[in-house]
């Protein structure tokens, strides 16, 4: 995956790009709004991490002005703003995901990597497949190893959201945001005890756990043991 | 001149201006009045006495015509030394004269048929005054000249006497209006400087002083008691912001203690887990004090009153029940029946995320409580809610440990947390959180005993946005 980081802070630029590349991505980074625009508009990216405060072009003008080209590469905003108000404006502007500083590296990667996923068309999927379990997005049924599988709408949309990014980490305040619409930091495991419901009724009576808990990241579904 | 501190002072008060004005203008309309009142009446009472000298001289006339000359000067003669008021002159046309008590012809009446006012020496006493007269001429005839006319010293010099007086009435009302406008402004502005003299002590730091209030109900009243009144809000802020900054520094200190502590303990520990561990134990900690640092951000610019444009039209009931069924399994886990009494449907004005997390902490709030409460088998947690015709009432209830009454406006307020959960994880801003929202909308927070437990009461008007 190639990224493209603009962020004016050179020490966080350059921590996020060395710990891009551990994670197995390539990541350019530019120093302000012009030099990034520039950058992105040669539609190499797969991803956009953007700061909103820049110097030269603020973050919000540079994403608003690349949309305006035609450049649809997806975009994280991070920003010290974490109001809802200023989430709904840098969605606005036409950012994909917004993220608070200061944030877990896990939680940004976590975000990068679904937000790469998204570029790919899927939306025609009808059918998310992981080893034998089977989520039909037509029916609304579940099944594993051509058993049926009940689940309540929530743990249902909650499956659906990990199948849709099987393989990838995804963290607690993702599903929050997602699955439940909400944007705040629970002071209890109120998201473990949902996907321990979830796990106790695809997992519990198979021999392989296709449902992680990623220690320190959050949760994700694979083929394949942790 | 030097005029004395105080006198300018009262001099330049807005009272005594206006006083010194409405003085001004009294004078001058009283002034004016009792001018044309003066004159008019000279007018009306010269006119009495031409009235009067035009009978005479018919009378002198029918006299000249009947008897001639010797009958008009013995006539006048006669008139003359009647000791009346009456002033006569007959004299020849050549200038000797014939009769009368007026030892000269006035030269101001010769020529004048409508008559006029002259000045002559009386010959009667020793006084060498002048009197004023009033005197019209006769036509007896081309060879004789005569005037008749009429002393009108007495009524002058009452009219003039009458003007002295009314102007010295009017010096008094000068002089008493300029002094009550004086006193006037002197009680104005003794009230007014004893605000000022609060108001000076207060910014030299002396912020428990008040103005004082007299109780009698008036302007000064209510503006003194209207500025304590704002005192009284901005002492509770200041103190509210004291309070705020001591919590900081302790519930900030606190974290940024134990992450220094995790450090250097890694620090001095060997070997690859032990620092896995140490750098996991101070991102935990960095964690919480970000949490903090977030919801004290959060609560500040709630009650500056950012966020208030992003009100939308949300199905409540829907909203509360979502949420409730986002924590019924933690609480189940925890061996505590979570149940709901709520239906969709009803409507309110607001910020749904906000309003949603206000809910999520008396959620969360009553969770973490009712277990530590040890009556683990008997805890219950009850959602309502009412549509009242006052607005939509949220009620969170526990079975557990409760609040006393005494503490219960304490925990609203921003990093107040109670002893015994002061070992707990939290930020101690959760309630202030859920004041702060139910303030943004326009609601009222309320704690209440469940008997046992709290029973917590978030109340929001059902059109959230006209604040």
């Amino acid at each position: 995956m190639h990224v493209l980081v603009v962020e004016d802070d050179r020490e966080t630029a350059q921590f996020l790009q060395k710990a891009l590349k551990e994670s197995g991505h390539a990541a350019d980074l530019a120093e302000d709004g012009e030099t990034g625009q520039e950058l992105a508009e040669q539609g190499v990216y797969d991803v956009l991490i953007v700061d909103r405060m820049l110097p030269r072009l603020d973050g919000l003008s540079m994403i608003r002005e690349l949309r305006n080209r035609g450049v649809r590469t997806p975009v994280l905003i991070l920003s010290a703003l974490g109001e809802v108000d200023d989430r709904v404006k840098g969605l606005r502007a036409g950012g994909d995901d917004y993220l608070t500083k200061p944030y877990a590296y896990s939680e940004l990667l976590a975000r990068v990597e679904a937000l790469a996923r998204r570029a790919v068309p899927e939306e025609q999927e009808t059918r998310y497949v992981v080893d034998g379990l089977v989520l039909d997005r037509l029916s609304h049924r579940v099944t594993r190893d051509g058993e049926a599988i009940q689940l309540q709408p929530r743990e249902y949309r909650l499956l659906e959201y990990l199948m849709k990014h099987a393989g990838q980490v995804v963290t607690r305040t993702m599903l929050l945001e997602h699955v439940w619409d909400y944007h705040f930091d629970p002071q209890t495991n109120v998201i473990d005890v949902h996907v321990s419901r979830l796990r106790a009724k695809i997992d519990k009576n198979f021999d392989k756990p296709l449902l992680h808990t990623v220690r320190g990241a959050g949760y994700t579904i694979r083929d394949g043991s942790a | 001149m030097v005029l004395p501190e105080r006198l300018v002072r009262a001099v330049s008060t807005t009272s005594f201006r206006v006083a010194a004005i409405t003085v001004a203008l009294y004078l001058a309309f009283a002034g004016l009045i009792v001018g044309v009142l003066l004159w008019q009446t000279n007018r009306v009472l010269t006119s009495q006495v031409l009235a009067t000298l035009d009978g005479e001289a018919q009378q002198l006339k029918a006299e000249a015509q009947s008897g001639g000359a010797p009958a008009l000067v013995r006539a006048v003669d006669t008139r003359s030394r009647s000791g009346g008021p009456g002033l006569y002159y007959l004299g020849e046309a050549s200038g000797t004269k014939l009769a009368g008590n007026l030892s000269r012809l006035p030269p101001e009446i010769v020529g004048r048929p409508t008559g006029g006012v002259f000045r002559y020496a009386p010959d009667f006493g020793s006084s060498a005054r002048e009197h004023l007269a009033v005197a019209i001429p006769v036509n007896v005839g081309p060879e004789l000249q005569l005037i008749v006319g009429r002393d009108v010293n007495e009524q002058r010099r009452f009219a003039s006497e009458m003007g002295t007086l009314y102007f010295l009435a009017l010096g008094f009302l000068t002089i008493g209006g300029l002094v009550a406008g004086f006193a006037i402004s002197r009680v104005a502005l003794r009230r007014i400087e004893s605000i000022n003299v609060a108001a000076r002590s207060i910014m030299d730091g002396n912020m428990s002083r008040r103005i004082a209030v007299t109780g009698s109900g008036d302007e000064y009243d209510a503006l003194a008691t209207n500025l304590n009144a704002m005192l009284e809000r901005i002492d509770a802020l200041m103190s509210g912001l004291r309070e705020v900054s001591d919590n900081i520094a302790h519930d900030l200190k606190t974290p940024l203690t134990r992450l220094r502590n995790a450090a250097e303990a890694a620090l001095r520990e060997t070997g690859e887990e032990a620092y896995r561990d140490g750098l996991e134990h101070t991102i935990e900690k960095a964690d919480e004090l970000i949490k903090t640092f977030n919801s004290l951000l959060l609560v500040a610019r709630l009650e500056a009153g950012a966020l208030e444009g992003n009100a939308e039209r949300f199905d409540v009931g829907r909203a509360v029940r979502d949420v409730a069924e986002l924590y019924e399994p933690v609480a189940e886990e925890r061996g505590m029946q979570l149940s709901v009494n709520v239906d969709a449907g009803p409507q309110l004005t607001g910020n749904r995320q906000l309003i949603v997390q206000a809910v999520v902490n008396l959620i969360e709030n009553a969770i973490k409580y009712s277990v530590k409460s040890g009556a683990v088998d008997a805890s219950s947690i009850a959602i309502d809610l009412q549509n009242r015709a006052d607005g939509i009432a949220i009620v969170v209830a526990d079975n557990g440990p409760g609040i006393a009454a005494e503490d219960r406006e304490r925990v609203l307020k921003r990093f107040v947390r109670l002893e015994k959960s002061r070992t707990e994880p939290g930020t101690g801003l959760g309630l202030s959180l859920v004041q702060a929202v139910a303030r943004l909308h326009g609601g009222t927070v309320r704690l209440e005993d469940n008997a046992p437990g709290l029973r917590v009461v978030l109340t929001l008007p059902k059109r959230g946005d006209d604040r």
